[in-house]
């Protein structure tokens, strides 16, 4: 009889605590929750670059892909292409695959920002706002990791300050 | 652990106070007083038995009403504290909110930042102390409950004289004929709707038993309304975005996984009119100058009909048209579209006509579309324009250059090139709101500003809940308990023969004016005298002695 | 219509304040011999009748002031205080049917009419409904959140009974204090309407220019001499009544200056009440309260809480948060109002708690109420006016 209510109330007790603590961490991590997150599939998307080439990224399946995304007004953006487009040349033979994807300005802006900074790599451009919105993209720039298998294994929000970055970003989803 | 046998042969649990059954007291200590405390039937509150294990100290902790009223007490106080100064998701984002606190409002609000009170209600202590009000909750009644149950289900009809002595309604009869008493009594009883139980010629007459259960009912409410903000935080249940669109864009409708879109006809806006509208308004809109009358979104909702890719064109299947106001959202598979927000009169295009600025000739109009200009406009006759450099949100940077703050084209700049017979290697002029610069000298020919077209902007909050029917289910619970616990009173009245006399007692968890006067009708008629109240009689006694004392 | 509708009004407060001297004829008539016991119920009777007509006036200000506007009249502070007052009213008639107690006439009638006489200082047009407000909720929400509060409002009444009868008035106690300090903050609000209406009247007006919280210039118009100015003021025409102190930007220097008016004033009136009294206001009350049994009072009391609680929790939050999950996105958003709402719904359930199961009765049970009811009057004034959040009406 007693050793039952112990039992009862230690049980309760559990739920209970459970509860709060699940509550606690949910409340502390509510800000972490990405639509896009580590570990999950990198949802797929169609876009077109700058020369009118279409890229599908479930084309890349076998190759890891670092997807940035960026505007013309974001100064951030503008340091880091230069060092993505310096690896770009660098991997070309390898089986990595480098995407900027524009949010969406006008083709005059971003031809002339290509142009400024005498960009090779592929710059796709989300006219539509698709992929952005899919992707839950609010601060810019912020560049995805996808691995071979075209699971998501890192964001890295913010700017990329130097090359040795996309250096380490590349090892990370090289086959 | 013994369990308490009364002279009545009912066994109670370790702890009563008044026999479950009969009434007598079994803690004399407990009892003290000339009336008894009737306020959990004096049975044997489980927390107040045991406590050796820490599990059972914790359990007491929580169970105790002094505890949950501290914790509600410290809550409140908490929740007044919040609303000192506005919370962060209400001031404005022109600057950071500890920078906002301290200029709006000096060292008390940089004292309010750094204290954490501008995010109060989702902090981690407020949070706690939410949720020991949730624990306390569950604790404090299944306590109460299960003893309370058993009293009243196990309470005999013939109690102990001791027992009735001591109810706050109380009085003997000597009477002559004792049955007719009773039957003329049972009549009564029974017209004023009480079940009425017998026992060796003794009654206990009993109604709204059911209202004891209200205060159990409206925490099952409560817990069940925490539980739905508990589920708030599992991914998916809720969504909160927020979706802009211009006048006829049609865009992916965000959190929908792409199956949905949206299609803006046409924001309106409507203020009150001192003319159209009611007249009875004139003076209002008089005093307080614009009142807005109506935000409304017109669009069309569409599903997606293939399995395009983002990024990809879509086929679209109309699902329906809709009126998007303040007040009445667009719902749709478990969404809800709300106006929340607008931007009138973004810019959409611009219109330029090229001329030559000595003969004035006009040579051909462009109309640029400010969110996607085209790099080269052909006029005819060997005129035409190239777009060399575009600024939708013009301005100059630190280092003087032109550069834009956003995609927005909300100060549109442009580098052109114009092109013409005479000057076929092309004449540069940089062209802004207001501004016409030729930064290579004198041009023949200019690009003369000839009119622009805007669009509206509407603004509207993706909403996605799950959780809402837990939110309803437990307010709808909390409501029946809480009318149940307050709208009916459970009482009980006690008639028992003592040889020749007749023992009235009456108890009721509440509205104790009401149960007098019902008894009054009851007892009508039945020679039965009305007891007495012992409480009123002991306050009149007290005072009297408090006047004696002051003569 | 409009001007039928203010009239009524106008009828209404006039009846209210012709039937409290009945209610205090029916007090000082009950302590005679049996016969005088229907005299009683005559004075008493007429009363309620009076006091009833009043309220079908007021019903009337009601309904044609809805015809007139085509929405629920209770879209700002006026129009939603003066309906609290018509509550009042309302719940008192109700109290007053079931425990026939005239005294309790002589203690809410006198609120309700304060109440109403308050709501007059507001702007008293009627303004249109901006798109937030259209909808049928306005009227649900509104309407059951005023009842509510009007019902709890009835159990301060009680309760201040209770304590004016209760407490000894022979001693200076810190009872007999805060007992005063109620009736400083009761005479305190005749002091504001006193004071808004003379310089109505007089169409009293002062201009000042003046540096706002954001270092901008400004001008403000003061509707009452300004003994608080705003931050750096400066007279703009010559002769202007000068300010004696000046506050910094972020107080609100023309509410602030009202505020201490009716403070000053009702001090004032205070002090000369005390002067022609020649004792506490309390003491001067507690013949008045002779007759009623204590017991009587504070189940008064109780029950109004009671009744008041979950009508409160029907419109201030379940109402509530169905209208706002409608028209502002989420059921709940940690507005100020919503989190006043919140603290008057914490306090009675602390209230019902330490009533029921610590056996709060009597004096403590009557501090409570009077501490429910200063929330309820906060959470009307102060959030309105001062707070500024989703539900602030012009004011």
């Amino acid at each position: 009889m007693k050793k039952q209510r112990l039992f009862i109330r230690t049980m309760i007790l559990l739920v209970l605590g459970a509860a709060v603590v699940y509550t606690l961490y949910a409340n502390f991590t509510k800000d972490d929750v990405k639509k896009v997150a580590v570990g999950k599939k990198a949802p797929n998307f169609v876009l077109t670059d700058m020369n009118g080439e279409q890229h599908r990224l479930s084309d890349y399946e076998g190759k890891g892909v670092l997807l940035n995304f960026w505007a013309t007004w974001c100064k951030p953006c503008e340091r880091e292409m230069p060092y993505m487009d310096k690896q770009y040349q660098e991997n070309k033979e390898e089986d990595v695959q480098i995407l900027a994807v524009n949010i969406g300005e006008s083709d005059v802006v971003v031809n002339e920002f290509i142009k400024k900074h005498d960009l090779t790599f592929p710059i796709l451009n989300d006219k539509k706002q698709e992929v952005q919105t899919v992707y839950g993209i609010g601060n810019l720039p912020i560049t995805f990791l996808i691995a071979p298998d075209g699971n998501v294994v890192n964001v890295h929000e913010g700017e990329i300050i130097n090359e040795q970055v996309v250096i380490d970003m590349i090892k990370e989803i090289k086959p | 652990m013994k369990e308490v046998k009364c002279e009545c042969g009912h066994v109670n649990p370790h702890g009563t106070v008044l026999c479950e059954s009969c009434g007598l007291t079994l803690i004399e200590e407990k009892a003290q007083g000339k009336l008894h405390d009737m306020r959990y039937e004096g049975s044997a509150r489980r927390s107040q038995t045991y406590n050796k294990t820490i599990v059972d100290k914790i359990w007491n902790f929580f169970s105790s009403v002094k505890v949950g009223v501290w914790l509600i007490v410290i809550t409140l106080i908490a929740s007044a504290l919040g609303t000192i100064f506005p919370q962060e998701m209400y001031i404005p984002t022109i600057m950071t909110a500890a920078e906002y606190y301290e200029d709006q409002y000096g060292w008390l609000g940089k004292l309010y930042y750094d204290l954490g009170f501008h995010n109060l209600y989702s902090s981690w202590w407020y949070l706690v102390l939410i949720a020991s009000i949730g624990v306390s909750l569950v604790i404090c009644s299944i306590d109460r409950v299960v003893p309370l149950y058993r009293a009243l289900k196990k309470q005999r009809v013939t109690r102990h004289e001791s027992f009735l002595k001591r109810q706050r309604l109380f009085t003997t009869s000597a009477s002559e004929n004792i049955d007719a008493s009773f039957e003329k009594a049972k009549e009564n009883l029974a017209m004023k709707r009480y079940k009425i139980r017998e026992e060796d010629g003794n009654i206990l007459a009993e109604k709204g038993r059911f209202s004891r259960w209200g205060p159990y009912v409206n925490h099952c409410g409560l817990i069940i309304f925490l539980l739905g903000g508990i589920l708030r935080f599992v991914p998916g249940m809720y969504i909160d975005d927020m979706l802009w669109i211009r006048e006829g864009e049609t865009k992916v409708i965000p959190e929908t996984n792409g199956e949905y879109y949206l299609e803006n006809k046409e924001f309106t806006l409507e203020v009150y009119d001192k003319e159209k509208d009611n007249e009875a308004f004139s003076d209002a809109i008089e005093n307080a100058g614009m009142v807005p009358k109506n935000f409304q979104s017109d669009v069309i909702l569409y599903k997606k009909a293939d399995d395009s890719l983002p990024g990809e064109e879509a086929k679209l299947e109309q699902i329906k048209e809709y009126n998007i106001r303040v007040n009445e959202p667009l719902k749709f598979d478990g969404y809800a579209l709300y106006q929340t927000e607008y931007r009138l009169g973004e810019l959409s295009t611009m219109t330029f006509t090229m001329i030559n600025k000595k003969s004035k000739e006009e040579f051909g109009e462009l109309t640029i579309e400010l969110n996607d200009p085209q790099t080269k406009y052909d006029l005819g006759d060997g005129y035409s324009v190239e777009v060399m450099s575009y600024f939708p949100d013009f301005e100059f940077n630190e280092s003087g250059e032109p550069t834009t703050k956003s995609r927005i084209p909300n100060n549109p700049a442009f580098v052109f090139k114009m092109f013409s017979p005479e000057k076929p290697e092309g004449e540069i002029s940089f062209v802004a709101i207001q501004q016409n610069l030729e930064p290579f000298g004198d041009n023949e020919y200019q690009l003369r500003f000839s009119g622009i077209e805007t669009n509206d902007v509407t603004g509207l909050t993706v909403r996605k809940d799950l959780t809402l029917w837990l939110f309803a289910l437990g307010g709808f619970i909390f409501m029946i308990g809480v009318a149940q616990g307050s709208y009916w009173n459970h009482r009980r009245i006690w008639l028992r023969r003592n040889n020749d006399e007749i023992w009235v007692a009456a108890h009721t968890n509440k509205n104790w004016h009401g149960l007098k006067r019902e008894i009054s009708t009851i007892l009508e008629g039945t020679g039965i005298d009305e007891p007495l109240d012992q409480l009123q009689e002991k306050e009149n006694q007290d005072s009297e002695i408090k006047n004696r004392n002051h003569e | 219509m409009a001007n039928l509708s203010s009239n009524l009004l106008l009828i209404a407060f006039i009846l209210y304040l012709v039937a409290i001297p009945f209610f205090g004829g029916a007090i000082r008539q009950k302590k005679g011999l049996a016969e005088e016991k229907k005299s009683f119920d005559k004075w008493a009777k007429i009363g309620i009748v009076i006091t009833i007509i009043g309220f079908i006036a007021q019903l009337g200000f009601f309904i044609t002031r809805w015809i007139v506007a085509g929405h629920a009249p209770l879209s700002n502070l006026f129009e939603y205080t003066t309906f609290f007052g018509m509550c009042l009213v309302a719940s008192f008639i109700l109290i007053y049917f079931i425990y026939k107690t005239s005294i309790l006439g002589m203690f809410v009638l006198p609120i309700a009419l304060l109440i109403i006489a308050y709501a007059s200082m507001f702007p008293r047009e009627i303004s249109p409904l901006i798109p937030a407000l259209q909808s049928h909720w306005l009227q649900i929400h509104v309407s059951t959140v005023a009842l509510g509060e009007a019902i709890l409002a009835v159990s301060f009444g009680a309760a201040l009974i209770y304590l004016v009868k209760a407490i000894d008035h022979t001693k200076r106690s810190k009872s007999t204090f805060w007992l005063e300090v109620i009736m400083y903050s009761i005479v305190s609000v005749v002091g504001f309407i006193a004071v808004t209406s003379t310089f109505a009247i007089t169409d009293y007006k002062a201009s000042y220019s003046y540096i706002d919280k954001n270092g901008s210039e400004n001008q403000i118009e003061y509707s009452m001499p300004a003994v608080i100015g705003p931050n750096e003021w400066k007279v703009i025409e010559d002769g202007t009544f000068e300010p004696w102190v000046q506050v910094p930007g972020i107080i609100n220097a023309k509410k602030l200056n009202t505020v201490v008016w009716s403070l000053v004033v009702g001090l004032g009136l205070y002090v000369l009440i005390r002067l022609i009294l020649r004792k506490r206001i309390g003491a001067a009350l507690q013949p008045l309260t002779k007759n009623i049994k204590l017991d009587l009072v504070d189940e008064i009391s109780y029950r109004s809480v009671l009744i008041g609680f979950p009508v409160f929790t029907l419109g201030g939050l379940v109402f509530a948060m169905i209208w706002a999950q409608i028209a502002w996105t989420r059921f709940w958003g940690w507005d100020p109002k919503e989190v006043w709402a919140l603290i008057t719904w914490l306090f009675y359930a602390a209230f019902l708690h330490l009533r029921l199961a610590k056996g709060w009765h009597g004096e403590k049970s009557a501090w409570l109420a009077v501490i429910g009811f200063a929330i309820i009057m906060f959470n009307l004034i102060a959030v309105n006016l001062v707070i500024a959040g989703l539900h602030s009406y012009a004011g």
